[in-house]
């Protein structure tokens, strides 16, 4: 399966294509490079998929294949950095992932950015991201995928900064990539620990369920943790960075400032489910080795959940709403990540997480493609100056009505089996936490509504000029992604990808299933009461939810406590020190050698003089010197 | 004992007539000092037996040289000036830095060659030998310098006129012929 | 140092030595007091001589047979008569530049 590597290699190749010389070709036949690579990207993808799934089973259970594992760098006797793809069912599945959100975003940009400035630049940065993107997801070893991590971070940065002369845009893409960047400094120190005690960095090792490799690590203590559970927490608190878990969380909002494709792309589906990524590819060493890490995994995502939920269903920007909709998501993930075991059954919360994993990346893009369209349409993003769409934008209507169905878990869509299943994991961990869970996906389908309502029904607001459909460029990325939205549910997923390869077959919980039907029915009901006509929504906020509202409304004051601690504590604390240090310290330094080397040369002047006399007495006490010790020393 | 008296009286008089050259007031004073001194090293070189050289410090050294001298002092003199003598603290200065250099080297000197005295037999040098010597190429033989001494005067003399002749806006003349 | 004068055996180095090093010094002396331009040459044409005697004398003390302390207080002799024809041309220029031939004036060089 050695054309894996033209996966990889494909996206690159576009890349420096359209970077180096894309300022001479014209916006049709960049689309069309971009596109065209990615075409052929997915159909590779899905042909590995295929064939990986079908040939690759040894007494049934998945085998790890590793077709090109080059040695790079070594480090010491044991460790070596090696290039190489890996393929597993997780990783094959990313792939499939990957490459069809990336091809349909592909597709809806050549219409949506058309025109544009700096659209050769945009498909070259969007070759770079699926570059970076599909090399993480087909690392061999932990460090290739550290690399490939920053890469897609450094990608995320130059898409949401797209609009560079926009200084909202410049500060999102600047807080994107600092907020990452300082959790993969955790990351980073949490791949050294690992490496240092485990001797290696290759996930195969890792994973294989030796324990031998880890007794060092177990044995170190600090602070009271093993050293394992340290590096284990700190590779954690990486991947919670890229996915936006509380803390982390604050910059997926303001990433909203890029162009709505790319949102739909990286902060939906493919860059921040790397996190979800990282804890699922190293699951075994958490699951078997640090079992109290996996825990608080859990606990974190159930939280962020909760308060990405609150906090979308006040946003009034649609891109906001969908912003925390999928911080909340994948929150999802990482408490099915959290509650999993191992073996057979007991695996669930595994591979409801990626089973989550799969139909989320399908119906967010949709969501978000959808609602470029409207954008688009209607030149604001803002839900006031919406309504009444659904009689003008037919297409685009039925299917953001279709993905609106399928997050809020309502079968026969695909969200609902795969929501299900993590609502039953939790349920078989903690019942606490599965009434929790459930309460979440309440509001999930509350805040959905709340948006589809006020885009498409209610009183139709005065316009420019009158929204229409798209074009077709962007309406048949959102009908392709429509199907899967639709029919994914009903893939067997267990008898893929699951937490010790062997399949498993999923059964229906009907407890659980009926429970939370009827739960997000409810919460539907509710919504249209409140937005479908626009004369009932209520102008006033209950009185003593009017100070909660508020906060709601600023995301709970989080990004100002930053803010707080970055200026007060940071910059006038320690920076200012610094900077008083490098000012006066360092380069007062170096200015007294410059003054020190001019005072000495004012001196040295006066050596020449130009009067002659001066000359010949220096010439004459110089011959006695030298004369004077050559004969006596 | 005529030898050592003779050369008593040489050496008195060129350490006297040396050291007052270089502290006379004046300088025609302090050129015939030099001549007395030219003339009193030209009568060590004929004690020592050297009589070419004898004949070649008289002829060049205290004849040409110090014509030239006396000559070129009243080119560059108005009459009648004195020299003006340099400040005190120089005076003393240098006087001691020459007294310390010459304890140095005299204590040199009186480590190293105390005990050597003339050896018996006086060989001269004649002129044959002379003129072999400066005209021949083995070794221990002197053409090549001789040569080079040659070009060196040619040098000395083309650069001394160059350096030394009016240029046309010094003299009013319009028909100044190059040399 | 009586033995210097009743002895038959000649004039010591010693003595020669004595001589020329005197020379030297009052010509080094000569050149570091004098201002005058024509002094200082005064005092060079001094120092020359003194190492002229020194060849002279460890030729025939030491080295009876031999010419080579001759021949190069020869040759040493015809480079100062150049080396004085040259220096003299300068000061000539120096003294239609400034009027007199003193060192004092020659501070071009400064810096």
């Amino acid at each position: 399966m050695e054309y894996t590597l033209m996966i990889l290699l494909l996206p690159l190749v576009s890349f420096v294509l359209l970077g180096l010389f894309g300022n001479k070709l014209s916006h049709k036949t960049s689309g069309m490079i971009g596109t065209g690579s990615l075409l052929m990207v997915a159909l590779l993808s899905f042909y590995a998929a295929g064939e990986y799934f079908t040939t690759q089973k040894v007494d049934a259970i998945f085998q790890t294949l590793v077709p090109l594992n080059v040695p790079w760098l070594n480090m010491g006797a044991n460790l070596h950095i090696d290039m190489g793809i890996l393929l597993d069912p997780l990783s094959v599945m990313m792939l499939v992932v990957i490459s069809t959100v990336s091809l349909m975003v592909h597709i809806y940009s050549l219409g949506y950015m058309k025109g544009e400035r700096g659209f050769q630049r945009y498909y070259a940065f969007l070759s770079l991201f699926t570059f970076s993107m599909m090399g993480l997801v087909l690392s061999t070893n932990i460090f290739q995928m550290y690399i490939f991590w920053e890469l897609v971070g450094v990608s995320s940065y130059l898409l949401i900064g797209f609009y560079y002369t926009k200084p909202a845009a410049v500060a999102a893409s600047k807080k994107a990539f600092i907020v990452t960047r300082f959790a993969d400094m955790f990351f980073l120190i949490g791949i050294l620990v690992l490496s240092y005690f485990t001797q290696t960095f290759d996930f195969g090792t890792l994973t294989s369920g030796n324990s031998a490799i880890f007794q060092q690590a177990v044995s170190a203590q600090f602070l009271g943790a093993s050293a394992l559970v340290w590096a284990m927490a700190l590779i954690f608190i990486g991947g919670a960075g890229k996915s936006a878990m509380f803390p982390l969380h604050i910059w997926l909002p303001d990433a909203m400032e890029g162009p709505t494709p790319v949102s739909a792309l990286i902060h939906a589906a493919t860059m921040v489910v790397a996190g979800v990524y990282l804890v699922a590819r190293l699951f075994p060493v958490y699951v078997l080795f640090t079992p109290q890490v996996l825990e608080g995994i859990a606990y974190v995502g159930a939280f962020t959940s909760m308060f990405a939920a609150v906090i979308a269903i006040v946003q009034t920007d649609i891109k906001r709403v969908l912003a925390f909709s999928t911080i909340s998501q994948i929150g999802f993930m990482m408490v099915a990540l959290g509650v999993s075991k191992f073996d057979g059954h007991e695996g669930l919360g595994y591979m409801a997480s990626l089973f989550h994993l799969f139909t989320h990346a399908m119906f967010k893009a949709l969501l978000f493609l959808g609602a470029g369209s409207v954008i688009h349409a209607v030149h604001s993003n803002e839900m006031e100056k919406m309504g009444g769409l659904r009689k003008q934008m037919p297409v685009t209507h039925l299917t953001f009505l279709a993905a609106c169905l399928a997050i809020a878990g309502i079968p026969p869509f695909s969200g609902f089996f795969s929501k299900d299943e993590i609502l039953s994991a939790t349920y078989q961990y903690n019942t606490g936490l599965g009434i929790w869970m459930t309460l979440v996906a309440a509001l999930t389908a509350f805040y959905i509504f709340r948006l589809y309502f006020s885009i498409f029904w209610g009183k139709e607001k005065q316009h420019a000029h009158t929204p229409q459909e798209s074009p077709k460029s962007m309406t048949f990325p959102l009908i392709f992604l429509a199907i899967p939205t639709l029919l994914a549910g009903f893939i067997p997923f267990g008898q893929f990808v699951t937490a010790d390869r062997a399949p498993y077959s999923i059964h229906m919980d009907w407890l659980v299933a009926v429970i939370s039907v009827i739960v997000a029915l409810e919460a539907i009901f509710i919504a249209s009461k409140l937005y479908q006509h626009p004369d009932k929504k209520p102008a006033t906020v209950p009185s003593g939810l009017k100070g909660f509202h508020k906060a709601a409304s600023h995301r709970f004051y989080v990004d100002e406590v930053y803010l707080l601690i970055t200026r007060k504590i940071l910059f006038n604390g320690i920076s200012r020190a610094f900077a008083w240090f490098d000012r006066h310290v360092v380069d007062g330094f170096i200015n007294g050698l410059a003054t020190a080397t001019d005072w000495l040369s004012v001196r040295i002047r006066g050596f020449q003089s130009g009067e002659t006399e001066w000359y010949a007495w220096v010439f004459l006490f110089g011959t006695l010197l030298i004369t004077a010790w050559m004969l006596f020393v | 004992m005529t030898e050592q008296i003779i050369f008593y009286l040489l050496a008195i008089v060129v350490t006297v007539f040396s050291i007052l050259a270089v502290t006379s007031k004046r300088i025609v004073r302090s050129a015939t000092y030099l001549l007395f001194v030219l003339l009193a090293t030209a009568g060590l070189y004929m004690l020592l037996g050297y009589y070419f050289l004898f004949a070649v410090q008289v002829s060049v050294y205290a004849g040409g040289i110090m014509v030239l001298f006396i000559m070129a002092i009243f080119l560059t003199h108005k009459p009648g000036n004195n020299v003006s003598i340099k400040q005190g603290w120089r005076v003393r200065l240098s006087l001691l830095l020459s007294v310390a250099g010459l304890l140095l080297c005299g204590e040199i000197i009186l480590n190293n060659t105390i005990g050597i005295v003339r050896f018996a037999g006086k060989e001269e040098p004649t002129m044959q030998q002379i003129g072999t010597a400066m005209l021949g190429t083995g070794k221990q033989q002197y053409l090549l310098s001789f040569e080079m001494m040659s070009i060196l005067l040619l040098a000395c003399i083309v650069g001394a006129i160059l350096i030394a002749r009016k240029t046309k806006t010094e003299k009013n003349e319009p028909n100044e012929t190059e040399l | 140092m009586g033995e210097l004068l009743i002895n038959n055996t000649g004039v010591p180095v010693l003595a020669y030595q004595l001589v020329s090093l005197i020379m030297f010094f009052a010509g080094i002396y000569g050149f570091f007091t004098r201002r005058n331009l024509m002094m200082i040459l005064i005092s060079v044409e001094l120092i020359l001589n003194a190492a002229d005697i020194n060849f002279a004398v460890f030729n025939r003390y030491l080295y009876p047979g031999e010419m080579e302390g001759m021949f190069f207080a020869l040759f040493t002799i015809a480079i100062a008569a150049c080396e004085t024809a040259v220096a003299i041309a300068i000061i000539i220029n120096v003294y239609r530049n400034f009027g007199n031939a003193e060192v004092d004036n020659l501070k071009k060089m400064k810096g």
